[in-house]
């Protein structure tokens, strides 16, 4: 028995549109360990929040298997059963627009507890004030809206909501890139501190590689519907290895001489992210990218292992 | 020589309910071909501050409650519409953070363009074609691949780094005096906030364009100015060379917006800063960040805190380095 809590394989979700089919998710494999925190990390477009929708059922997958526990759920949440549902939750990018602005923070709060009909000991408003305690806001918020408190508090009492069912995986889908730095700080400090106590299995998408490096324990790279690397975060940023990777760092402002040292020298940022649509063939890089080769072109890389858990999905390294 | 300089400079919006008294006194100055930066979170001003400088707020609901303007050593504060459509024209041009708002979806790209051109051309004669020939020219300066073409285009046909780029183009192409970027990037891809960055510099060292650029993030003032602003709450606590700023953070809230950075070398995030921004219908008195400031004392509840000047260029607003 090992301790992976989510597996996906070959996950592929496509949209068809009048211009064409848009490949969202195209083969992309990766699986999670209990109470790790994997980061998604990609441009806009490159497909992160497509994945992390699929693993929730907010879309059904094209093709290929996501698996929770043992049990496959590649299926939409429709077909779901409802413990599943439980047990996995999503915390979204704007807490404005994810929080209900005619509903009070108890009622919000409450509502997952009577969809799930959990009762606990003391009803549901005991349970709605335990969960405010948890993420450390006072009982008095009970009776607030979400617009008249702050941006970050908001992002506090979506995290509260996403904890109502007692989850043991949890999708963080950008929580903080609406968020000033200050406010960011504090709420990553609560999403670890949570993390600890209730043993939880985070799936964290941003876009800001300097945030993951304090937060995950692995990181994925996506571009344009699939991953290009994965590999342990320290690994990861001490030796970057697809040519995306190295763009990606190189392109980071930093505020320190120390973090210079990280980014990968003589690499310049060039191109823009193509069109889903009209993805390029070969490798779907090749056109941005500074080492390309003959082959990139015409032949899409295999993902191979250079080092333990370090994989890589590029010419460079399949020795062709 | 000083191109701009802001000197307590009050603006408040009149609301349902009360005033909202945004900018507390807002000192900035700049001189000519400096590259400076203005830094500071959501809500506290820098955006007020760069429009008030282009007489763009909506007036109502804002008013100018005191402080001055002076731009080229003339205040623009009390100019009547034809000589601000001067300084609009060719003084001071702005690069705004959304490309996609700023440009008109029903218009072509050239359309917007030649207008902007013609615009600065009002004090003398410019020919059509001359007007289409700066039009390809402003293009070509921001490496836009075939800029005949592009002029026919509408700004849905392109992808945000490149609207950016358009919006760099108009600005730049009347020969401003005075460049104010705000929040240029923000909305970008962090590979295309790389390589729209180093065009803006590349061009505005070239153009020798004075430019401020805002922004939340300190990674990229550090990067791209040479003198920077921190703002907070209304005004400046602080004003350094970037490098020296970086070295060697002063004001407490500097100091834990750093702090709360998180970085590449991954040594754990630290704390934040508590509590929030202040209302602005009812600041605190004194300081205003002595209701988050951990190193509060009795006199920053009751007075402001004037600059004192820490080393040359280096000052701070705040009373822990009196003396």
């Amino acid at each position: 028995m090992t301790d992976e809590i989510l597996k996906i394989r070959d996950l592929k979700k496509y949209f068809y549109t009048k211009h064409g089919v848009v490949k969202a998710a195209d083969g992309v494999t990766f699986s999670i360990q209990k109470k790790e925190t994997l980061g998604l990390v990609g441009e806009s477009g490159s497909g992160k929040s497509t994945v992390a929708y699929t693993i929730l059922g907010i879309y059904g997958p094209t093709d290929g298997s996501i698996q929770f526990k043992g049990q496959d759920i590649s299926k939409p949440w429709t077909k779901r059963p409802k413990y599943f549902k439980k047990d996995i939750q999503i915390v979204f990018q704007d807490p404005g627009s994810s929080l209900n602005p005619r509903r009070s923070i108890r009622q919000i709060l409450e509502l997952p507890l009577k969809v799930h009909r959990i009762e606990g000991n003391g009803g549901r408003e005991e349970q709605a004030i335990r969960l405010l305690d948890k993420v450390g806001l006072p009982a008095d918020y009970m009776y607030k809206y979400p617009q008249a408190i702050g941006g970050g508090e908001r992002q506090i009492v979506a995290i509260a909501r996403a904890l109502a069912t007692d989850p043991s995986f949890v999708v963080l889908d950008e929580p903080t890139s609406a968020l000033d730095v200050s406010v960011q700080a504090k709420i990553i400090n609560l999403l670890m501190g949570l993390q600890d106590e209730f043993d939880l299995t985070y799936l964290f998408i941003t876009h800001d590689l300097s945030l993951m490096r304090n937060m995950a324990a692995r990181v994925a790279i996506m571009y344009l519907g699939k991953i290009c690397e994965i590999a342990p975060t320290v690994e990861f940023f001490k030796n970057p290895l697809h040519p995306y990777t190295q763009m990606l760092l190189s392109s980071i402002p930093v505020v320190s001489e120390k973090e210079e040292e990280y980014k990968p020298k003589k690499i310049i940022p060039q191109g823009e992210i193509p069109s889903p649509v009209d993805v390029p063939p070969g490798c779907n890089f090749h056109t941005r990218c500074s080492r390309r080769m003959e082959i990139c072109s015409r032949v899409d890389p295999d993902m191979v292992t250079q080092e333990e858990g370090h994989l890589v999905r590029c010419h460079l390294y399949t020795g062709a | 020589m000083r191109l701009l300089e802001i000197r307590e400079l009050r603006v408040g919006f009149n609301v349902y309910g009360g005033t909202l008294n945004v900018l507390n006194g807002v000192n900035l100055h700049l001189n000519e071909g400096e590259k400076v930066g203005l830094v500071g979170e959501t809500g506290c001003g820098k955006t007020t501050t760069a429009k008030s400088t282009l007489r763009i707020l909506p007036m109502p609901p804002a008013e100018v409650f005191g402080g001055e303007i002076l731009f080229n050593g003339t205040d623009v504060l009390p100019l009547g519409q034809k000589e601000m459509r001067k300084i609009h024209a060719t003084g001071i041009s702005m690069i705004f953070q959304d490309p996609t708002a700023s440009l008109n979806p029903v218009f072509t790209i050239g359309d917007q363009l030649r207008d902007t051109i013609r615009y600065a051309g009002i004090d003398g004669h410019i020919t059509k074609k001359e007007i289409h020939e700066r039009a390809v020219l402003s293009l070509h300066d921001v490496h836009l691949p075939d800029p005949e073409r592009m002029l026919k285009n509408y700004p849905i046909q392109l992808s945000g780094g490149m609207r950016q780029r358009i919006c760099i183009a108009m600005a730049l192409a009347t020969q401003s005096q005075l460049l104010i970027a705000d929040e240029p990037t923000t909305s970008l891809d962090v590979t295309i906030q790389a390589q729209v960055l180093r065009l803006l510099g590349e061009l505005v060292e070239q153009k020798e364009t004075s430019t401020i650029l805002i922004t939340h993030s300190l990674g990229v003032v550090r990067e791209w100015t040479q003198r920077v602003y921190v703002m907070y709450a209304g005004s400046m606590v602080e004003t350094a060379q970037t490098a020296d700023l970086f070295h060697n953070p002063l004001h407490p809230y500097t100091e834990g917006l750093m702090k709360a950075v998180p970085r590449l070398t991954g040594e754990g995030i630290a704390e934040g800063i508590s509590g929030r921004i202040p209302d602005y219908l009812n600041p605190p008195g004194g300081c205003r960040f002595h209701p988050r400031c951990p190193h509060v004392m009795k006199v920053c509840r009751e007075e402001k805190p004037p600059y004192f000047t820490v080393d040359a260029d280096h000052q701070v607003a705040c009373f822990l380095f009196k003396g």
